[in-house]
């Protein structure tokens, strides 16, 4: 590498790096929160004894993962404004992000919710709970635990996902490193660099999640 | 003499009868097409001690799950005391099931403790979280009953770090703290190691001395003549005959007590 390639590393990871804290990473936190919500609630339905509750669960999982995620953000930010609906760049990539997590979460939701042995809901009823008492204070922090490393995977391909909305028009790290490429022609050097930006955010959050594993084991046997 | 068949009043001169605190009529419950109970009938006296034993798939625990309302029953009545009846036929309401838990407790074949609570939070969270009584009292009562059956120390542990007959007592102390009417007990020791099994039962035999009433689904036949003040042997979802222990498991009349006693005494 000489020096002037070298000197352009470094200008430009500060424009890539700004990307990534303005951009990326809250519009990755922002909609995996809001996702999560959302997967709860459909997770929520999914399981819901009342079959026309579960269907409708069932037909947002099926379309969410049945459809590209480039294809849903192009609907909402370039298809949308055709029926009189503009939303901005940013709100509109929380949204399809959001809507996308919100699918894909609920299915692990569900699953971590199952795991839970029949046992510990009789435990629950015998001890005197509701239903929802029995869901919030016995099963979900057991699904939590087994739902930890599934969910972490979601937010690590969020968190790569989000390099879509540069393609409308979010200013995140992908998109700061377009336009330095496009300035300077190093084509290579600078969508090297974005990938090896999001590879070490992606490093941090596996650590994380290895922290966060070893918290929620702490009373079970290994 | 058998509380299931008399009323209190018909008892002879000098036996008192003990008044009647469970009682159950015409319980039925099938599963699809599968009658898993036909016509179930019993009374257990306030104090009293009954048995259920039988060949597994019989309806025991099925009887024991309706009693707490884990199982709904298709027809029949459950009362527990004066003041709790649940029906059955009409469609019961989360009131009165709520009311028949609050006077049962159960006791679980495999404990099913909470495992991401503590010994000590297992036992108050009912007590504190359902019943709403203070901390500070629920609390002191939890750690009077834990140190009762050797526990005390292992307030802070998780289930996990216990053996299975430490669970087991923690899973009776649990249901203990409800202050129950009524103990229900599925198979308290089938669980357990060989080696482990003695200690619970001389609990669960402990607290029948002191007076609790309880419903016990048990194959421990040593352990049912010596602590049930009843026996009920159930077969094909029906009671195929009750009576004193003592009687009942030297002296069973159906055949196919008679059978089942055989095959739990001579395994091979």
């Amino acid at each position: 590498m000489n020096q002037s390639t070298w000197d352009l590393f470094l200008s430009s990871l500060g424009p890539i790096v700004l990307g990534a804290v303005t951009g990326t990473i809250p519009l990755a936190l922002v909609s995996f929160a809001v996702g999560l919500a959302l997967a709860l609630v459909l997770a929520l339905m999914r399981l819901s004894r009342r079959r026309w509750i579960s269907s409708i669960a069932r037909v947002y999982i099926s379309i969410v993962r049945g459809t590209p995620l480039l294809v849903q953000l192009f609907v909402i930010f370039y298809g949308l404004p055709s029926l009189g609906v503009l939303i901005d760049p940013w709100p509109s990539a929380v949204i399809a992000f959001s809507v996308n997590v919100g699918g894909y979460a609920a299915e692990v939701i569900r699953a971590a919710i199952l795991s839970v042995p029949k046992g510990q809901w009789e435990a629950a009823y015998m001890i005197g709970m509701s239903h929802r008492r029995a869901l919030t204070r016995i099963i979900l922090p057991q699904a939590a635990r087994v739902s930890v490393p599934p969910l972490s995977n979601t937010f690590i391909s969020l968190v790569k996902d989000t390099s879509l909305a540069s393609l409308i028009l979010v200013t995140e790290l992908f998109r700061q490193a377009q336009q330095v490429a496009a300035f300077s022609q190093e084509f290579m050097l600078l969508y090297l660099e974005a990938a090896l930006v999001y590879w070490v955010i992606c490093l941090a959050l596996s650590s994380v999640q290895g922290v966060l594993e070893t918290r929620l084991d702490r009373y079970v046997a290994h | 003499m058998s509380p299931t068949d008399l009323p209190a009043d018909a008892a002879p001169v000098g036996v008192p009868a003990p008044e009647p605190l469970l009682r159950v009529r015409g319980l039925r419950k099938s599963f699809g097409t599968n009658r898993v109970l036909e016509s179930i009938d019993l009374t257990v006296g306030r104090g009293q001690v009954l048995a259920l034993i039988g060949p597994s798939g019989s309806g025991k625990t099925t009887i024991l799950r309706c009693l707490n309302g884990l199982e709904l029953a298709d027809g029949g009545t459950i009362s527990i005391g004066a003041e709790v009846t649940l029906d059955f036929g009409t469609a019961p309401v989360r009131k009165e099931l709520t009311a028949l838990r609050d006077r049962s407790a159960m006791v679980f074949q495999n404990y099913n403790l909470f495992p991401h609570k503590t010994v000590l939070e297992n036992v108050i969270e009912g007590p504190i979280i359902v019943q709403g009584r203070p901390r500070a009292e629920a609390t002191a009562e939890a750690l009077a009953l834990l140190d009762r059956v050797g526990l005390a120390d292992k307030r802070d542990a998780h289930p996990f770090e216990l053996s299975g007959g430490q669970q087991q007592r923690v899973g009776i102390v649990r249901a203990l703290a409800l202050r129950p009417q009524l103990l229900l007990f599925d198979e308290p020791t089938s669980s357990l190691d060989p080696e482990l099994v003695g200690d619970v039962l001389r609990l669960i035999k402990e607290l029948a001395v002191e007076g609790w009433t309880m419903v016990i689904v048990t194959h421990e036949l040593e352990f049912a003549r010596e602590v049930a003040t009843e026996v009920a042997f159930v077969d094909g979802g029906t009671i195929v005959e009750h009576g004193d222990p003592k009687q009942l498991l030297r002296n069973p009349t159906q055949e196919r007590t008679r059978q089942f006693l055989h095959r739990l005494l001579f395994p091979f």
